[in-house]
């Protein structure tokens, strides 16, 4: 057993790391952003009483979720490059990302959406609130309420997955890491550091999710109960 | 379409679920100001019947007329009539995540696009009326059944509704909750209100009700003033009021 860390080696490359990370995080909230989107349209799509947009979101979500991220990644970067569309690694990086998580959160969401009780929507419609005013007030924000743990998780899952495109070359964190390690010879070193800095990652979306949380339902600000 | 002044009009009603006749036939009509109360066992039918009046089950056969809406005509705008018609349920149904003035100027604000100002003012007036005007910045769960079903009653009063309909609003209430509730209740009886209730309340429907039905089989078994709770004519009226004929 002799094992020796040499962390100074790879600390002193610290502006890569923190170009990296920040990488990783414009990554996590433009798919965080933009798949939320996609998982509430998906979820009211899936749950539309028209068969073929409900047929349509269901083939999406299905398909994504049986297929692995890695796949997906270079079926948005081989697709595009083959239609002789070119865009930034990180561009392609951002979009097959939010794709994924579209679906994830479309199925969160959608089960969100039928946890609001029946007699909620029996209610809005007796006091002769329109369909979009229905699902605006009574389904959209109670619904996503209830789901909001597993969709915050979601997202931090997404965040660290997103190491996954370092394979098509996005400069994000694990990208940075597979270069410095290879520039240093100080492997171990360099994934001890990285699994850090992912966990503080985590640790920061979390506490943006807590935060976001009492924003959006100021229920439980004011009643302190815990999402 | 002739309805006599009545605010609520039902003619030859019949309703199935599937293979199951709930409504075989029935009429009745409200007038301005009445309180009709229908009551009956389980599965008689009385809950469907109140529902078909707002819509919230369609008939098969018949023709039901709410505050001159044709609510068995397919081509009915439904909003319209669930402005001019108030129902409250079993289960308060108030919105969890909105307080009891969200909730209750969420449809004027929206339906009536009333200002938030006019709207807040008139939440205290109905929330006055219904006892509960220090509850106002409160969330559902922080209120007692009782009084949550009065929020709810507020918060269709606030729509300022021709006819308020009742679903078994005391059923999830234990006596002393039950009490509020209906005082309130009467309370917009006494105002004039046109009301048209469910209940299992015998002795509050013979205090309260212009009219009584009782529904027996999908059918309008007996009817009449609220004299028949007390000497029914059928031996069903009769054995359901719990009285020797």
């Amino acid at each position: 057993m002799n094992l020796i860390l040499d962390f100074p080696a790879i600390l002193e490359r610290w502006p890569l790391f923190l170009d990296g990370a920040w990488l990783t995080l414009q990554l996590a909230l433009i798919a965080t952003l933009l798949g939320g989107v996609i998982g509430v349209v998906g979820a009211m799509g899936r749950r539309s009483s028209n068969a073929v947009l409900s047929r349509i979101c269901t083939i999406y979500v299905e398909g994504i979720r049986n297929t692995p991220l890695l796949v997906q990644i270079f079926l948005v970067y081989f697709g595009l490059a083959s239609l002789g569309l070119k865009f930034s690694a990180f561009t392609v990086a951002a979009a097959a990302l939010t794709i994924n998580v579209g679906a994830y959160t479309t199925e969160i969401i959608r089960a969100g959406f039928d946890a609001v009780p029946r007699g909620q929507i029996e209610a809005a419609e007796g006091l002769a609130l329109s369909r979009a005013q229905i699902y605006w007030n009574v389904i959209l924000w109670p619904g996503i309420e209830k789901v909001y743990p597993a969709l915050t998780s979601q997202f931090v899952l997404l965040m660290l997955a997103s190491s996954v495109t370092s394979q098509i070359s996005a400069e994000e964190l694990t990208a940075v890491a597979n270069y410095v390690q290879s520039d240093t010879y100080r492997a171990f070193e360099t994934y001890i550091l990285v699994a850090i800095v992912y966990v503080i990652l985590s640790l920061i979306m979390r506490a943006g999710f807590w935060a976001l949380g009492l924003v959006i339902f100021p229920r439980r600000r004011r009643l302190g109960t815990p999402l | 379409m002739d309805t006599n002044g009545a605010v609520v009009s039902a003619r030859d009603v019949h309703k199935s679920f599937g293979p199951l006749k709930v409504l075989d036939g029935i009429d009745f009509e409200v007038q301005r100001g009445e309180v009709m109360v229908i009551i009956g066992r389980s599965g008689s039918g009385k809950s469907t019947a109140l529902r078909c009046l707002d819509r919230f089950e369609t008939i098969d056969e018949g023709e039901i007329i709410v505050c001159g809406h044709h609510v068995s005509d397919p081509n009915i705008d439904l909003r319209a009539l669930r402005q001019d018609v108030g129902i409250v349920f079993q289960s308060y149904n108030l919105f969890p995540h909105l307080t009891v003035e969200e909730n209750i100027i969420l449809a004027p604000c929206s339906v009536k696009r009333a200002s938030k100002t006019a709207a807040k003012e008139q939440a205290k007036r109905v929330l006055a009326q219904v006892g509960l005007e220090e509850k106002l910045h409160y969330y559902p769960e922080q209120l007692s059944g009782g009084q949550q079903q009065r929020a709810a009653i507020a918060r269709s009063l606030a729509m300022q509704p021709k006819v308020m309909l009742f679903d078994e609003v005391t059923s999830a209430l234990d006596p002393e909750l039950t009490g509020e509730v209906l005082k309130v209740i009467e309370a917009l009886a006494a105002d004039g209100m046109t009301m048209v209730m469910v209940t299992h309340e015998m002795g509050f429907a013979k205090g309260i009700a212009d009219q009584v039905l009782f529904m027996h089989r999908g059918k309008v078994h007996e009817s009449g003033p609220a004299t028949i709770l007390t000497s029914p004519t059928t031996p069903e009226l009769a054995q359901f009021v719990g009285k020797e004929l």
